[in-house]
């Protein structure tokens, strides 16, 4: 079947078969990769994707679903050279270690923020609390989002925190 | 790779179009609502339906509505809906206690209650709180539609009484003055299914006795509620000695089966002590309700 998307802001219209999971639609279909693809029982979370804007779990999403709808993966995170707070919190604190689950983290730290800029730490800890860091790196999670709700609009083209916009 | 079998896929565009889809194609047809029970089914091949006829387009059945005498709730209402309402934790706290533990916050933005009663898993919790909040459900098939009461809705495990050609579009719970509610659970880890959980509902008389109590019990093993339990504290004074027997009544009632989440006696004692805890929150706020005259 035939569906069309937006997926980090251009349209895409793809075939593909009903039983196609969300997942695998963006890397195989659309070779966006920076989705990982991990426990396959909604569990780890490392395949979360924002559709509409809502962190979901992408293998337990039918590709189909997501026709007329709006995706963003984490290749749509960064806005050309300047990376999203989160990425940059995420360089600042090392909030990863293997990175596996990074995307996914990443991706539900956006939409809190973008829901509540300014959570505190419980908060912070309850939204990623359906997602699991392998290497146990929770803490330098938490203040990787804590930086990125300090810093809401940061350029660094160069990798360096600049901070250009309001504070928090 | 858990890849479903193939089947169709069609989007319905109203509940009149998805129930002509469910009879057009007939019983291999399956409505899907969050997926987050029937893909992982799929993916692993323990259900195989042939057409899917997806009904998150339907706005329509995704709502919550005060009435005068109960709270309406669309069949497609997310999880996440529900724990955000302001309006459903002030009358009815006990569905926030619950989704506060259901899965996680991103398995609730997909999941509803719709398809979390449909799904009728023994260890599903909004079964259990519509169970002792006396809910009704409204289904919709070729024959109209019909209001069900929870005891009647349910069949048994993975069983309900919304048969394949029809659809559940509508929750109700009734606001009842002087009631209070509350839901806990214990699992192994956050976002785990419950190893046991329980739940209650409370109300209060004039003289400060029970005039009304409903519990019931998540993955122990029991049909409906726990009537004998509920029904030791009519009439008296909810006191820790009312509780404690319940709760015994309770754990009684249950029979739960041993396996990875723990062996029968340990899943006993949670059945008494986390009704006499549910007891106790309930009954609190129903003292609460009865001061400020708001409902549940
Ligand atoms: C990792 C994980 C952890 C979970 N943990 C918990 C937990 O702790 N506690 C808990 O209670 N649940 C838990 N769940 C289940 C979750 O709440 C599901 O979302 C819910 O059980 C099903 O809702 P759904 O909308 O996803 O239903 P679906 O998967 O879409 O459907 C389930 C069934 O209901 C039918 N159905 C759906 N909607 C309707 C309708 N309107 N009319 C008729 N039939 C319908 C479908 O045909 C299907 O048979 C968990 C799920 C996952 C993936």
């Amino acid at each position: 079947m035939q569906i069309t998307a937006t997926v980090n802001g251009s349209e895409v219209v793809r075939d593909v078969e009903p039983r196609v999971l969300l997942v695998h639609y963006l890397r195989e279909v659309l070779g966006l990769t920076g989705t990982h693809w991990g426990c396959d029982t909604s569990n780890c979370g490392t395949c979360v994707v924002l559709l509409d804007g809502q962190p979901v779990k992408s293998c337990t999403v039918l590709a189909a679903m997501v026709d007329g709808h709006e995706v963003r993966t984490v290749e749509g995170l960064a806005d050309g050279a300047t990376l999203d707070p989160v990425q940059q919190g995420f360089m600042e604190e090392h909030g990863l270690q293997c990175g596996f689950c990074t995307p996914g983290m990443m991706l539900t730290a956006r939409a809190l923020l973008d829901k509540n800029p300014h959570p505190d730490e419980g908060e912070i800890r309850e939204a990623i609390s359906g997602q699991i860091c392998r290497c146990t790196g929770y803490a330098t999670i938490v203040r990787s989002i804590q930086w990125a709700a300090a810093h809401p609009a940061t350029a660094a083209v160069d990798g360096t925190a600049e901070t250009v916009g309001a504070q928090a | 790779m858990q890849i479903p079998a193939p089947f169709d896929y069609v989007r319905a565009a109203s509940v009149g179009d998805a129930l002509a889809l469910l009879e057009r194609h007939g019983p291999e047809s399956r409505v899907v609502a969050g997926g987050h029970s029937l893909l992982p089914m799929m993916k692993l091949r323990l259900a195989r339906p042939e057409w899917l006829i997806d009904i998150n387009g339907l706005a329509e059945l995704d709502f919550v509505t005060e009435e005068i005498d109960r709270l309406s709730i669309g069949a497609l209402t997310r999880h996440t809906t529900l724990l955000e309402s302001a309006l459903v934790g002030r009358l009815f706290p006990i569905v926030h206690d619950a989704e506060r533990v259901i899965a996680d916050p991103v398995v609730r933005n997909r999941g509803t209650i719709g398809g979390s009663l449909c799904q009728a898993d023994p260890a599903e919790d909004l079964s259990t709180v519509c169970d002792v909040l006396r809910a009704s459900v409204v289904i919709v098939g070729p024959g109209g539609e019909r209001e069900v009461d929870m005891a009647d809705f349910h069949r048994g495990p993975y069983e309900s009484a919304c048969e394949q050609s029809e659809m559940v579009t509508e929750i109700r719970l009734p606001i009842v003055a002087r009631s209070g509610s509350a839901y806990e659970k214990v699992e192994r880890r956050v976002g785990d299914w419950a190893v046991a959980a329980s739940g209650a509902s409370v109300t209060l008389a004039e003289d400060g006795t029970v005039a009304d109590a409903c519990i019931g019990l998540t993955a122990l093993g029991m049909e409906g509620v726990a009537t004998a339990a509920a029904q030791s504290l009519i009439g008296r004074q909810p006191t820790e000695e009312a509780f404690v027997e319940a709760g015994r009544l309770a754990a009684e009632a249950s029979h739960p089966t041993d396996d990875q989440r723990g062996p029968v006696d340990y899943k006993r004692h949670l059945a008494d002590e986390l009704t006499r805890r549910v007891l106790r929150l309930a009954t609190q706020r129903a003292g609460q309700s009865a001061r400020t005259g708001s409902g549940s």
